[in-house]
Order: C-alpha cells, then structure tokens, then sequence
C-alpha cells in the first residue's frame, strides 16, 4: 500500500480549507486505488491542528520545530524532498495557493518530480495520474499526463472539492525530528500586513454592481457608480481595476480581495476568471454583463445579458430610478 | 543593481472564439492577436523603476520565435537596456521544466543581483517558471511580490497571500522574485518609442551556442489533450433590446429584493 501525501497548509493556527479539501480527493483516491492517505504537517506547536486532522488521514507525519513558526518554501523545500526520497509516494498534493505556488515548482525541480499546477481534478487511468486544468483563463481545459517517473505533485485549485471528511480513518500520528541542521533559509520573515479598511465594507452590502476592465477607462467608472446608487448599491471591482489605481483595494473580490455574500451580485465587464469567482460564492444571483458570449462568468452567472455595456448600464439606470419613482 | 526580466508573448483571448488544433494539443493561433503577457509588463516595470533609483542594467530574456521580439522591443522602448530571444524552433516539444533549463542557461552568464519574472503566463496559466527557475539556479526567492525595497545586499519584498494580507520578508540577494500584477503604473509606450529604441541590442541565441541538447529539455508534463469546456447549465440569457434586457432586470432585482 503506498501513501498519498498531502501537504497541510495552516496559518495563524488555523487550518486553512485548502487543505482539507485536497484531503477529501485524497481519500476518494485512495479508496478507489486502495493507497493510504498520510497528511504532512511542518509547524510549530501544532498537535491541535494534528488533531483536527486526526479523522482524515491514516498518517500524520509532524515535524515540529522552532524554526518551522513561519512558513518557509527553503525549508518545506528541504524536508519535503527528504520525506519523498525516503517514502517515495506516487502522488503528492499541494495547495495552489500563495505559499504552495512558492513550494511545488521548487519542490519539482529538487525532487526531479514533474508537476501539474492549479489542477481542478485528479484523474487515475491504468495506475497513473492525470491532471485536469484550465488554461486561457478558463476558456480551454486540459488533460495532462506524466513521464514514467517514481511519483508526481499536484497543486489543487481552492474550492475545487468539497471540505467534507471521506471515509473513516483513524491517524496514527508519526513524529519526525528536524532533519537539517545547517540549512540557512534565503528568506527571512519579517510580519504580516493587513490592508488597509475603507469608508464601505463589501462583505456586509446586499447589492454589489462590481466593475472589471471591460470599463476601459477611468472616467467610465462613473458610469457604475451611478448605477450603484441608483440602486442604492454599493460598488464593488476585479483585479485590474485596483491595479491600475482606478478603485481602492478594499473594494476589491476575489481571492487576493475579499469574500462577498450579497443577495446580489451585477458583474460588469468581468470575464470570470476564477480568483475573481472564488469570492462570489456566497452571492445569492449573479447576473453578468459582458460582450464577449464565451465569457466564462455565463457559466457561473444566473443571468447573463451578451451585450456592451456602455448601451445595458444607462438603461438600466433609468429604468430602476423609473421604477423607484413609480 | 543588474535585473534581468524574462517575459512571453502571450494572445489575446478575450471575445474569440478559441479553436483546437487538429492535434488537439493546443489551440490555433494564427488568428489571434498578441501582447506581452501582463504580469511580464509589471515585472519590466519594475526592473526598470529600480534601475532609475539604483543605477544598473536591465536585460529583458524571453525564449521564442522570431513574431515574439516584438515584446522584446517593447521592453526596449520602455527602457530595457538589452534584449536577448532565445530561438528554440518548434516550443511546443517544451514543457515549462524545458523553458526553465534553457532561461536558467542563458541567465548563469549574465551579470545579475535581481531575476524577476512575471507571477503567471497569461496563455498557459502554469505559474511555476519563476520558482522552477530559483531552484534551478539555486537562487534565494520571494514570490507573488507587490511591493520590493532595496536595502544593503539585501531586498525587502511583500508578497501577497490570500485574503488582502501581505507577507514581508528579507531576501538576500541574489534573488528571484516573481511579480505580481499592480505592483506599479506601468509606463505607456509609443510607436515611436519603440521605433526608437530598435537601436538597442537584441541578441539571437540559439540552443546549441547555450549547449543545452533536446534530450536534457525532455517534457516531464505532457499534455494528453486540450479540450472546450464541458457543457455546464449556465446563465439564462437575457435578450432583446437595451430597454427589454434593462425592464426584465428591474423585475429580477425586485423578485430577488433588492430594489427598495
Ligand atoms: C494569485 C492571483 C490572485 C488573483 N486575485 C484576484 C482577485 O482577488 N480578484 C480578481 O478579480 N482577480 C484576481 N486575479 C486576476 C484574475 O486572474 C483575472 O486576471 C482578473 O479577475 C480579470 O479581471 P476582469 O474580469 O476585470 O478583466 P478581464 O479578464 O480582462 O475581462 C474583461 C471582460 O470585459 C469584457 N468587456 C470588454 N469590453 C466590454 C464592454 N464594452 N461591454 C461588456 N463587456 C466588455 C470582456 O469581454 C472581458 O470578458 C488574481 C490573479 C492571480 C494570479
Ligand atoms: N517562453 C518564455 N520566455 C521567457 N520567459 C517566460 C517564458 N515562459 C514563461 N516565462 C516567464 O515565466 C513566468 C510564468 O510563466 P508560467 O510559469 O508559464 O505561467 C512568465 O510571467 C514569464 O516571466
């Protein structure tokens, strides 16, 4: 029976759900491929999280130490590839998060492993792996394949699969020492930065009009704006509007942003890649406004209208302050 | 300070219709218009930033054919002191392992305190050159940068994680650093501009001056297969004129309500 590893991500203390759902698909695979499932838990002070793992996993392998406190890639780096070298799991599941995307290209080259990055699924044909992911911002999928090699690593895409528990297992908790001695780590953590608040919180508004970069240009933002209030909404924008300074960060959703839950939710000249959807998925209806019909926002939204918007947004405006009056 | 920023040219997807190839491998691009891929436009930004303040050198690296110089002229116009293009033939025979092993053999030569490359490839997706790359040239790192501070032999970065929180480190240099989107204004470039800068040194190198043979470049990911999204439910589109679509959405947000 051989292990598939899972790499547990936690942070502040806190387990992070990533990590739980990568081992719900971990347990379907090992049930259907008979393998076991071994969480890999590198921190400090962490046997409550071990325990909040305990019924997930048939190992947990902890490596606990002083100078595991922050997250480190070199470190992670070093230790994971020993753990691989002595252990040699077929398969090898990493967050594709912030910290994981530091992790698993440079846990690939070490290890010699090939990896599949941002995975949505894990396919098993003949006793290997296949990875399905997207490419072209959503517009393609693909399916991908390994050489012959001993094992492979996959990052998984957050909120892919479900958080839910699989199967029933008992851990038997493994306690390995800090292998390195001498290893410096290049980077060195320094804190935290939260960003800064604004005057609005989204995450509290029953109405979001959220702009994206079909609005072309800074001025046009007005437009939204207008609608927002007409609505007595509040705005709301992707990414590429905070990067080009064009809205505060604040009012940005999406994963690097915040999570929204509004009854709700307007997206305006938004594509619908999935860093932005990850954080409409507490909105109660999605409508999308969006010229382009492949837009991969149609395929979340409730309601889609395939139009320009500069010819939907001043309509709509009049027609609910019409509304409003009458 | 000696920055050296690798950059793709990456098309435009947004309203076409993408169409696999009949290999189903990849999908057809002879339509497609192209650009340099958005995060590498930050990154060469940002090189450029800090050559200003620091002094130093800016080479601008991308691995492709001959259309892709296009984007190294650009990074030219904008400021780049020099451009090196890697002709590897047909890319497709790569995987990113292989784009890492030829870049990694083009940069150990040059002179560099800074690697940056871009977070993500606007195309593929992939996101994991840059860190291949650090670990391929046993480099110190720091990844997802939004903010970078140059401080005695050494660089203060932040790097974003998830939520709006923000990590800052130090990293000793050398370092690669992958960058993320916003972390500057890019500047705007002109025709002229660019016209301009065609004065600046671009160097064709190809794989046997580097030495790197196709075997060592063997892909380790293979893709089995591209494919157009399954089928889902969807939207229920709304159509008609401006003023049907906008009364229909009126009753929608009043069913849903929220139109008091
Ligand atoms: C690590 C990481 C974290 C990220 N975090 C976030 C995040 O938190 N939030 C986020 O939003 N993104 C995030 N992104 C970026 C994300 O991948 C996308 O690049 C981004 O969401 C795209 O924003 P957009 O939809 O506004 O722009 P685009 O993808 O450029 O889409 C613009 C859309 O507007 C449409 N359009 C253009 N003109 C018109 C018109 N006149 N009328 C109607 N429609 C029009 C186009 O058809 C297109 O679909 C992150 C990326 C990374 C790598
Ligand atoms: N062919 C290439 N030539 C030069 N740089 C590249 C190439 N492909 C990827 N990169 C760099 O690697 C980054 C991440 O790409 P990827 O890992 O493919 O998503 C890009 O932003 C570029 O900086």
């Amino acid at each position: 029976m051989s292990d598939i590893f899972v790499i547990v991500e936690h942070r502040l203390g806190e387990i992070r759900d990533i990590t739980f759902e990568m081992l719900w698909k971990a347990g379907e695979l090992a049930e259907n491929l008979s393998h076991s499932v071994s969480a890999v838990l590198l921190g400090h002070e962490v046997s409550s999280i071990a325990e909040d793992l305990s019924d997930r996993a048939d190992q947990i392998i902890i490596y606990d130490d002083e100078r595991l406190k922050n997250f480190s890639a070199d470190l992670y780096k070093e230790i994971i590839a020993g753990l691989i070298e002595e252990t040699k799991p077929p398969l090898i599941l990493i967050g594709s998060t912030s910290w994981g995307m530091e992790l698993a290209p440079c846990l690939s080259i070490k290890t010699g492993l090939p990896l599949a990055t941002d995975c949505i699924d894990i396919l098993s044909e003949n006793g290997r792996f296949i990875a399905q992911r997207q490419m072209y911002n959503g517009k393609i999928f693909a399916n991908v394949s390994f050489a012959e090699t001993s094992g492979c690593l996959f990052t998984i895409r957050s909120g892919v699969f479900p958080k839910d528990k699989i199967g029933d297992r008992q851990a038997q908790k493994i306690q390995k020492g800090f292998p390195l001695i001498d290893i410096k780590p290049g980077k060195t953590f320094v804190e935290f930065v939260e960003t800064a608040a604004g005057d609005v919180d989204i995450t509290q508004a029953e109405l979001l009009v959220s702009v994206g970069r079909g609005i072309g240009e800074e001025e046009n933002i007005a437009l939204i704006k207008e609608l927002a209030e007409a609505l007595n909404g509040v705005v709301s924008c992707s990414r590429p509007i905070v990067d080009k300074n064009w809205l505060p960060k604040y009012l940005q959703v999406g994963t690097s942003g915040k999570s929204v839950t509004p009854k709700v939710y307007i997206a305006i000249g938004i594509s619908g890649a999935f860093q932005h959807m990850a954080g409409t998925n507490g909105a109660g209806t999605i409508i999308a406004v969006n010229k382009d019909p492949k837009a991969p926002i149609f395929r979340t939204a409730h309601y889609g209208i395939v139009d320009d918007l500069f010819k939907i947004v001043p309509v709509l405006k009049d027609k609910v302050l019409e509304a409003k009056k009458g | 300070m000696d920055i050296v920023v690798c950059v793709k040219r990456v098309p435009l997807t947004e309203e076409v219709d993408l169409v696999i190839d009949a290999q189903k491998k990849g999908v057809k691009k002879d339509q497609l218009a192209f650009v340099l891929n958005d995060w590498d436009n930050y990154a060469i930004e940002e090189a450029i930033l800090l050559k200003e303040k620091h002094g130093g050198t800016v080479t601008a690296i991308t691995v492709g054919n001959e259309d892709d110089e296009e984007v190294l002229r650009r990074c030219l116009a904008m400021g780049a002191d020099r451009a090196i293009r890697v002709e590897a033939g047909d890319m497709s025979r790569f995987d990113s392992f292989g784009i890492v092993k030829i870049l990694s053999q083009v940069v150990k030569d040059l002179p560099y305190d800074l690697v940056f490359t871009g977070v993500l490839a606007d195309d593929d997706s992939y996101g994991m050159v840059g860190m291949m790359m650090a670990e391929e040239l046993n480099l110190n790192h720091s990844s997802m940068v939004t903010a970078i501070e140059l401080e005695d032999g050494k660089v203060r970065t932040t790097s974003e994680l998830e939520g709006g929180l923000g990590e800052v480190s130090v990293v000793d240099l050398p370092a690669l650093i992958t960058i993320q989107t916003g972390i500057n204004e890019p500047r705007y470039v002109s025709i002229l501009g660019i016209r301009k800068a065609a004065k600046k040194e671009l160097k064709v190198m190809d794989l046997a001056e580097l030495g790197v043979s196709d075997g060592e470049l063997a892909p380790r990911a293979i893709i089995e297969e591209v494919y157009l999204p399954p089928e889902t439910e969807g939207a229920q589109i709304l159509t008609g004129d401006p003023d049907k679509i906008a009364g229909d959405l009126v009753e929608i947000l009043t069913k849903k309500g929220v139109m008091e």
